[in-house]
């Protein structure tokens, strides 16, 4: 019985629910608490990010042992950009000494978008190295450098990333390929808005023989406001917003002069594209569950497993 | 080539305060081509010194020269007694020229240049990077396109979601760039050598790199008997 509880969901073929948890710019460890409160009944697991756009904020390694004390089971993100393969490596041994037992490989956003711009980046290595160190360290008993682990073995459930939304689009089932070759067992994906091109996405990796390999867990994003529609639309690379959402998102506060209102009615709305993405990704032969990206916004995410339909 | 920029005359002037007898020695050979410290800039920029000088009242006197290539001793041997009778030295070459005349000289070698990166002439006034030197070529394998140099990640087995619409790196510290990868997946698709890329690249040795300690090239067969 694998000791990961997402892994138990996912081997029993349950639509899994995951949402993120981001760590305070502070060293107060009640905002986690907080957050484990708001999200334990309602998810499988819970991401705790690693110095998300490169902002330092509470390592996800102590975060993820916070949530670990609440009942939750965490998903330790660890990036490449901040630690050398000694680093990686001896954070991975922390993290299941510490009862982890999910990690999620990402090479990691670039240090020019973060609060320290001038830091030296490492990268040395990128997630398909690091997805496949953690399985040496697992299967085998080995460092990436073939030297052996003196005794107990990190049994990790080994996750990665994959952007659909990006170029070069016919390459990208290509790359998820090599993850689930370097041992990823299971696939975040960027926050899907553009179903369409998702739904060419999962066919490609289909093509490949891969979704009897890998749980795909679609990304979602509830959106709070026009503006940030419009954001994410024109200025995040490797996001696809279509404008019909901007348009939606638009017309759900208009004629509401009462600002209270019409902030409610945006999030309301967002909220309902959110859902009724949730309820067509499910559709979708090869989607595995759902992974909720509520930035800084996890109260909304019982309201959407509710909505969904995916616990009451 | 190494590619160098000029550093702020400011700088420069801070650099060179105690000083009022320095010999500003050029490098004709890759600084010379980026026009960044050839001979036509040391004496650009010898004229800015010694006008900033006069203003502050306190006149320098600059001897002006440059040489073949600063990073051998051989081509700046010719000027060891005029570097002796100096003050100190302003060196326009690259970084490589700074260290080797100061390993020669008990004279301050003060660097005028801010050495950048190996580069190739993108179109006139414009230089970019495109080999980091890792000491461990795969540009066989890559379509001649460098990920290494090329990628803000160096990423070995990219593309990152951070791709543009455009095919453009989301990192433009240095105004937009196309994203490696992109071009690397294109040039191997012409090349019909897309399966270059279909498997796992392995992780880099990096002690190839600087990561190994300073790095050195020994020829046996060159060395002299001394």
């Amino acid at each position: 019985m694998p000791e990961s509880n997402l892994q138990r969901a996912l081997e029993a073929k349950k639509f899994v629910v995951t949402a993120e948890c981001g760590p305070p710019k502070s060293a107060d460890r009640r905002v986690i608490e907080e957050k484990a409160k708001l999200l334990k009944d309602w998810v499988d697991a819970a991401n705790v990010t690693d110095n998300q756009t490169a902002v330092t904020r509470m390592s996800s390694l102590a975060a993820c042992a916070i949530l670990k004390s609440f009942g939750l089971d965490p998903v330790f993100q660890i990036t490449c950009r901040d630690r050398n393969r000694i680093a990686l490596q001896s954070d991975i041994l922390g993290a299941y000494a510490l009862g982890i037992r999910n990690v999620l490989c990402l090479t990691g956003d670039h240090q020019s978008f973060g609060n320290h711009p001038q830091a030296k980046g490492v990268f040395d290595l990128d997630s398909v190295h690091l997805i496949e160190t953690v399985k040496k360290m697992r299967d085998e008993g080995r460092f990436l450098s073939g030297d052996e682990l003196t005794g107990e073995r990190p049994a990790m459930f080994i996750g990665a990333v994959e952007n659909p939304f990006a170029p070069p689009y016919e390459f990208r089932a290509l790359r998820l390929k090599k993850k689930v070759e370097a041992g990823a067992q299971f696939i975040q994906t960027q926050i899907v808005y553009n179903i369409q091109r998702f739904r060419e996405f999962i066919a490609r990796v289909g093509d490949l023989g891969l979704l009897d390999k890998v749980y795909i867990i679609a990304g979602v994003s509830p959106i709070k406001t026009p503006g940030a529609a419009k954001y994410m639309r024109d200025n995040v690379p490797g996001l696809d917003v279509p404008n019909e959402i901007v348009s939606r998102m638009e017309a759900a506060g208009k004629g509401i002069e009462d600002k209270q209102a019409r902030a409610e009615a945006w999030r309301q709305e967002g909220i309902k594209i959110c859902v009724e993405l949730i309820q067509q990704l499910k559709e979708i032969q090869g989607v595995a569950g759902v992974h909720i990206m509520a930035i800084e916004w996890e109260e909304a995410v019982p309201e959407i497993v509710q909505k969904s339909g995916l616990k009451s | 080539m190494i590619v160098a920029d000029q550093k702020p005359i400011e700088e420069i002037l801070q650099m060179l305060e105690p000083y009022k007898k320095v010999l500003f020695l050029g490098c004709q050979t890759c600084v010379a081509v980026c026009m960044a410290g050839g001979e036509k800039e040391v004496g650009l920029l010898a004229a800015a010194v010694r006008l900033a000088r006069k203003q502050q009242g306190r006149p320098i006197e600059i001897i002006e020269g440059a040489v073949k290539r600063q990073c051998d001793d051989e081509f700046n041997e010719p000027w060891a007694k005029t570097i002796e009778q100096q003050e100190a030295v302003l060196s326009l070459a690259c970084g490589v020229g700074v260290n080797k005349l100061s390993e020669r000289f008990d004279v301050p070698i003060l660097p005028a240049l801010n050495t950048k990166f190996f580069g190739e002439v993108e179109r006139q006034g414009v230089w970019a990077e495109v080999c980091a030197g890792c000491g461990n070529c795969i540009l066989h394998l890559t379509g001649g396109i460098c990920p290494i140099a090329r990628c803000a990640k160096n990423l070995l087995n990219g593309p990152c979601g951070g791709v543009r619409a455009d095919g453009t790196c989301e990192v433009a510290h240095n105004g937009p760039r196309p994203c490696a990868w992109v071009m690397i997946y294109e040039r191997l698709g012409k090349l019909n050598q897309r399966q270059n890329i279909e498997n796992i690249f392995a992780a880099k040795d990096w002690s190839s790199d600087r990561h190994g300690g300073p790095r050195k090239r020994v020829r046996e067969d060159m060395l002299l008997e001394t």
